[in-house]
């Protein structure tokens, strides 16, 4: 997090009154509502989170095992706030943005308490470059330089939005550390590398716009039938093991986002481990690059301190926000929602507040609009344009999307991934019901579609979904009857679904050409299915019995479409064949 | 050290002391009674002038006049590698009747989470010897793959059953130091005596007790203490994996009688209850368990755990499988039909889940064609099990040929690939094998979860001729 700087709103200490878990109480502290304290002899970190006549209440970011009533409590009087600058890209901090690097370094393999650590490194120097001369005038947002943060990123330099802008009486390019003053105003505001903001507070940006581009992901399923826009909310819910995990991360390897800030809010340490081990190998297939130099990580895993889980979204998308400001497009991964709003609930019933609905705090369907409403499509300061999407986790108590966290997500995203366990149980991945599901971007992404894929998409799409309909109907009269009673059309039509869902919507995410599937490949894909469909019931009607129809040789070359790297090729082909071998018989 | 006599209320495993001086968050507390007993605690919540205390050991017997002392410390788990082999109760002290315990040092029970930043990705293979474990629910070194089960059902057999046969290929070359030893760390919530004989009886019959260090809480004993069981033993397989070199398996049961005393610590105190009455925190309490589990970089052990939990009437969304399923690396479910069918270990692999599967097997680890098969395996059974409800409907015979394949193969996966008895030990290749030639009674087309290649190599000869023998009689 941000050292909190000196400055003269420094105040009287109080003294612990009680302490109950992350729950500690003082008297005699002067301070704001989420002021930062450090709490006791150790100085552990906190946050003010109720004030009370003489009593305040501070959640503590840190175990508080010990503790005694007595010791000190220190206000630094400032809010939760992060660090911005460079270096944030290809690194790992925890809820608080303390550096987990760093940490290790301090404390070793296991996270001791009482340990501060500035978010960016303090020392290191970068190079910058301004991008604005004396005599320029500047105002709040305005890119006053750039800074080459890592081999993917550039990152611009800018007057913090809380300035007031003026003309630039002094701007030195070169070496420098973070804290040191790059460009000077008229006004006497220094502006550094780096900046300071409160993670409970939303950035400015001019002006909020639809979002008509969307956020490409590589997963034919979400892709191809689901999709979110650059700037848009979706949630994943799903019982445990039913996906969600796999799924931000297949986002977070594959989406075509300039950054991606992956929070890891509540889950276990071995997934974080995963990442930290894998990005570095993998390469960003639109840039080429690796991909950790475009990623910030946040890891605030389950045995982690409570408190911390509660801010790790807020720490996550300011600095999302930030990059937004720069005119990137950013994505925002959350693993999972669920964690950060039982966080609130066990803090507020240490608080002891009416619970509201399964002991959830009252205020818990705000806190999550806030949140997605930092998402969108931005004009910012500056000018440019630059977009933050926010994809959240859901992780329903058993499973059931009825609960208040599912429900309160579901009334404010806008993508909805429905995960269903029974699917994840057959190994159909990703688990995703087809059926549950939704986009509400389909058209206002279309025409991006029709001009960058095939103008055929949308009917092609529709085609898929018609099908997918048809087969859940078909499949009730199945489920008495039998296969076999049914008409030979209708059984042509479940052999198609069958590989709608088996070709097209599975994808494994563990194979190395599968996992990542281009927009064009999606599109192909499903045209050699829809090529199958066709010709089938041209021979259907010519007379050939289905059995025969489905017995071609071409037929089970549909399922490893996915696999194929050289899949134009391989997909002509086999359409060629099954028109040729469909023919053949009549 | 001072002693106060000052207790102002006594309710449920709960005590309320007023104290004059401050007193730290988490302090362990001795409780005197007037009959001379000494009775264990720790400070739930401290103010000024108040502590709540929670006492491990019940509350009985302690009255308004008992003396309260306060050790200034939180509590800690003596540790030293002379622990293997011997038998402690639920909060750490000896019960065989052995020498006294000499620490090596202690250690606070409620252990520091790892930096995620210092952990090593588990992918290191153990071998089981169970086919539905090892060939479609892999366990990894440094894993927590709990065991979903019900009442009566046979999980202590299949637990058992691994800890004695669980090995690292690698092992059998016979490259491993010194330093890398194996350890069994059991901690026993509410079992029954019975139960707990099964378990030692096993130990002690395969020698498996000098390696292994048990905690024992039992049904009669305190069920407050339940809380502090799993910490004691899962310091003492901390200190044995990342101090001293052990690769250690730690076995907890029953996590549902684990829940159950913090669900009663959390009624005594009054609080706001979550779902089903259980504490709203819940969650975090378990993952300060389950997150014990894993491996450092740069150390040489790993804190494997196979907890067990019994569902409350065989249901998941229960709260404790349920939040445990969250938090742990998969799960294995033993299955009540399957068991009345006679089939053992009767594991139900569809629901059952390892989430360090993906990249512990494969060419390097297991075998090449590994995950392939376990993929056509997973859904051939399901699409097998499927077909059951139909058959009941309409008959076998209004199915199709390939549609009763798929039902003779659900059959035969259930006696042939997961019916193998307590005593086979299975190695990995024999698991495939089993697979291959169960995949052998469908259609090579059939297969289309697999590589190609692999099916070139692996798809058992004589099968494909069958098939068509099969066809031409019909
Ligand atoms: N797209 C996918 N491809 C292959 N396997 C998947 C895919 N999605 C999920 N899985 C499998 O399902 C398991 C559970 O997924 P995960 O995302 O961890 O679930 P959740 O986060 O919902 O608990 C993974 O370990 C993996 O084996
Ligand atoms: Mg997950």
């Amino acid at each position: 997090m941000s050292q909190a700087t000196e400055t003269d709103a420094v105040r009287e200490d109080g003294v612990i009154e009680s302490v109950s878990g992350p729950v500690v109480t003082a008297t005699d502290l002067d301070a704001r509502m989420n002021d930062v304290v450090y709490v006791g002899d150790e100085g552990l970190m906190g946050e003010v989170i109720e004030i009370e006549g003489n009593l305040t209440t501070l959640q503590v970011y840190e175990e508080t095992s010990n503790v005694a009533p007595g010791e000190p409590v220190e206000n630094t009087g400032e809010p939760l706030s992060v660090d911005l600058g460079p270096g944030m890209l290809d690194s790992i901090y925890d809820g608080v943005q303390r550096p987990l690097a760093v940490l290790e370094d301090q404390m070793g393999a296991f996270l001791d308490r009482g340990v501060d650590a500035p978010g960016i490194d303090l020392e290191k120097t970068w190079e910058f470059e301004p991008t604005v001369e004396e005599g320029d005038d500047v105002a709040p947002g305005d890119i006053v330089g750039t800074v080459p943060e890592t081999e993917s990123i550039e990152h611009k330099v800018m007057v913090p939005p809380d300035y007031e802008g003026g003309e630039v009486v002094s701007v030195d390019g070169g070496n420098f550390a973070v804290t040191e003053t790059v460009v000077e105003l008229d006004n006497g505001e220094e502006i550094q590398m780096r900046q300071e903001w409160p993670v409970r507070e939303a950035r400015p940006a001019k002006e909020k716009e639809t979002p008509r581009t969307p956020l490409v992901s590589g997963q034919r399923i979400l892709d191809g039938l689901f999709p979110i826009a650059k700037g848009g909310t979706a949630a994943i819910p799903g019982p445990f093991g039913s996906g969600k995990t796999v799924t931000q991360h297949q986002l977070a390897k594959w989406a075509d986002a300039d950054i991606v800030v992956y929070v890891g809010c509540g889950e276990r340490g071995n997934e974080m481990t995963e990442v930290i081990d894998d990005f570095p190998e993998l390469e960003d297939p639109m840039t080429g690059k690796p991909l950790m130099s475009r990623t910030c990580l946040i890891a605030n895993t389950s045995n982690m301190p409570v408190a911390a889980r509660e801010s790790c979204v807020y720490t996550g998308i300011t600095i999302a926000e930030y990059y937004r400001d720069m005119g990137y497009d950013v994505a925002l991964m959350a693993d999972s929602t669920s964690r950060w709003a039982e966080a609130m609930r066990e803090i507020s019933s240490r608080l002891e507040e009416m619970p509201g609905e399964e002991g959830y705090p009252a205020y818990l369907a705000a806190r999550l609009s806030e949140f997605y409403e930092r998402a969108g499509k931005f004009r910012n300061l500056n000018g440019s344009e630059g977009s933050v999407s926010a994809i959240g986790a859901v992780s329903p108590p058993g499973g059931d999307f009825s609960e208040p966290v599912t429900q309160n997500t579901l009334r404010i995203v806008k993508t909805f991934w429905a995960l269903d366990a029974d699917l994840a149980e057959r190994r159909h991945f990703p688990s995703i019901n087809w059926n549950e599901s939704y986009s509400l971007y389909t058209d206002q992404l279309d025409p991006w579609y029709v001009e960058n894929v095939d103008e055929n998409f949308p009917d092609r799409r529709q085609w898929a979904v018609d099908v997918l309909d048809e087969e859940g109907e078909l499949q009730e009269i199945v489920q008495l009857v039998g296969k076999d009673a049914l008409p030979e059309d209708q059984q042509l039509t479940l052999e198609v679904a069958r590989y709608i869902r088996e070709s097209w919507l599975q994808q494994n995410a563990f194979h190395d050409v599968d996992t990542f599937c281009s927009p064009e490949k999606t599109y192909a894909m499903l045209g050699a299915i829809e090529t199958f469909n066709d010709e089938a019931f041209d021979a259907l009607e010519a007379g050939v019995p289905v059995e025969e129809i489905q017995d071609i040789d071409a037929a089970p070359r549909l399922n490893r479409m996915g696999v194929q790297d050289d899949w134009e090729e391989y997909i002509s082909d086999l359409e060629d064949s099954i028109a040729e071998q469909l023919r053949e018989k009549y | 050290m001072k002693e106060y006599q000052t207790i102002t209320e006594i309710s449920g495993p709960l005590v309320f002391a007023e104290v004059d001086e401050p007193i730290g968050y988490d302090e362990i507390v001795e409780i005197e009674t007037p009959n001379g007993d000494t009775k264990r605690g720790q400070v739930l919540e401290s103010s000024s002038g108040l502590v709540a205390i929670q006492v491990f050991e019940g509350t009985e017997g302690i009255d308004r006049k008992s003396s309260v002392r306060f050790l200034g410390e939180t509590l800690k788990m003596p540790v030293t590698e002379d622990l293997l082999g011997r038998v402690l109760d639920g909060s750490g002290q000896p019960i065989d009747g052995g020498p006294e315990i000499v620490p090596d040092d202690r250690h606070d029970i409620v252990g520091a989470a790892i930096n995620p930043y210092a952990r090593e990705y588990p992918q290191e293979f153990i071998q089981t010897g169970v086919s539905a474990i090892d060939g479609m629910n892999t366990l990894i070194r440094g894993q927590k793959l709990p065991i979903f089960s019900g009442s009566g059902l046979p999980h202590n057999d299949l637990a058992l059953q691994i800890a004695r046969q669980a090995s690292v290929p690698e092992e059998e070359e016979g490259d491993d130091d010194e330093g890398s030893e194996f350890a069994v760390i059991f901690g026993a919530m509410g079992i029954t005596a019975e139960e707990a004989n099964e378990f030692m009886d096993d130990f002690e019959r395969t020698g498996a007790l000098e390696r292994s260090v048990v905690f024992m809480n039992l049904a009669d004993d305190p069920a407050v203490e339940r809380t502090v069981t799993p910490r004691m033993a899962l310091t003492t397989a901390e200190y044995l994996a990342f101090e001293k070199g052990y690769h250690v398996l730690v076995i907890l049961t029953d996590m549902t009688n684990y829940c159950e005393a913090l669900r009663e610590i959390g009624a005594a105190r009054e609080e706001v209850p979550g779902r089903r009455g259980y504490p709203g925190y819940m969650y975090t309490d378990l993952a300060q368990l389950y997150e014990r589990a894993g491996r450092i970089e740069g150390r040489e052990g790993s804190v494997t755990q196979l907890p067990i939990l019994t569902m409350p009437g065989d249901d998941d969304t229960h709260p404790i499988p349920d939040l445990t399923g969250y938090i742990t690396e998969g799960q294995i479910y033993i299955d009540r039909d399957l068991n009345s069918q006679g089939i053992e270990p009767p594991i139900d692999v569809l629901p059952s889940l390892s989430r360090l599967m993906d990249d512990g097997i494969g060419e390097g680890f297991t075998r090449e064609d590994h995950e392939d098969v376990a993929n056509q395996l997973f859904a051939a059974y399901a699409r097998g099990e499927d077909l059951r409800d139909l058959v009941n409907i309409v008959g076998r015979e209004a199915l199709s040929e390939l549609d009763n394949k798929y039902l003779d193969f659900a059959d035969r996966f259930e006696t042939e690939f997961v019916d193998q008895g307590s005593e086979t030990n299975r190695s990995i290749e024999e698991t495939l094998g089993i697979g291959w030639d169960l995949l052998g009674g469908l259609p090579k087309q059939e297969l289309n979860r697999i590589d190609e290649e692999f099916i070139e190599t692996y798809y058992p000869e004589d099968a494909e001729s069958e098939t068509a023998e099969e066809v031409a009689a019909d």
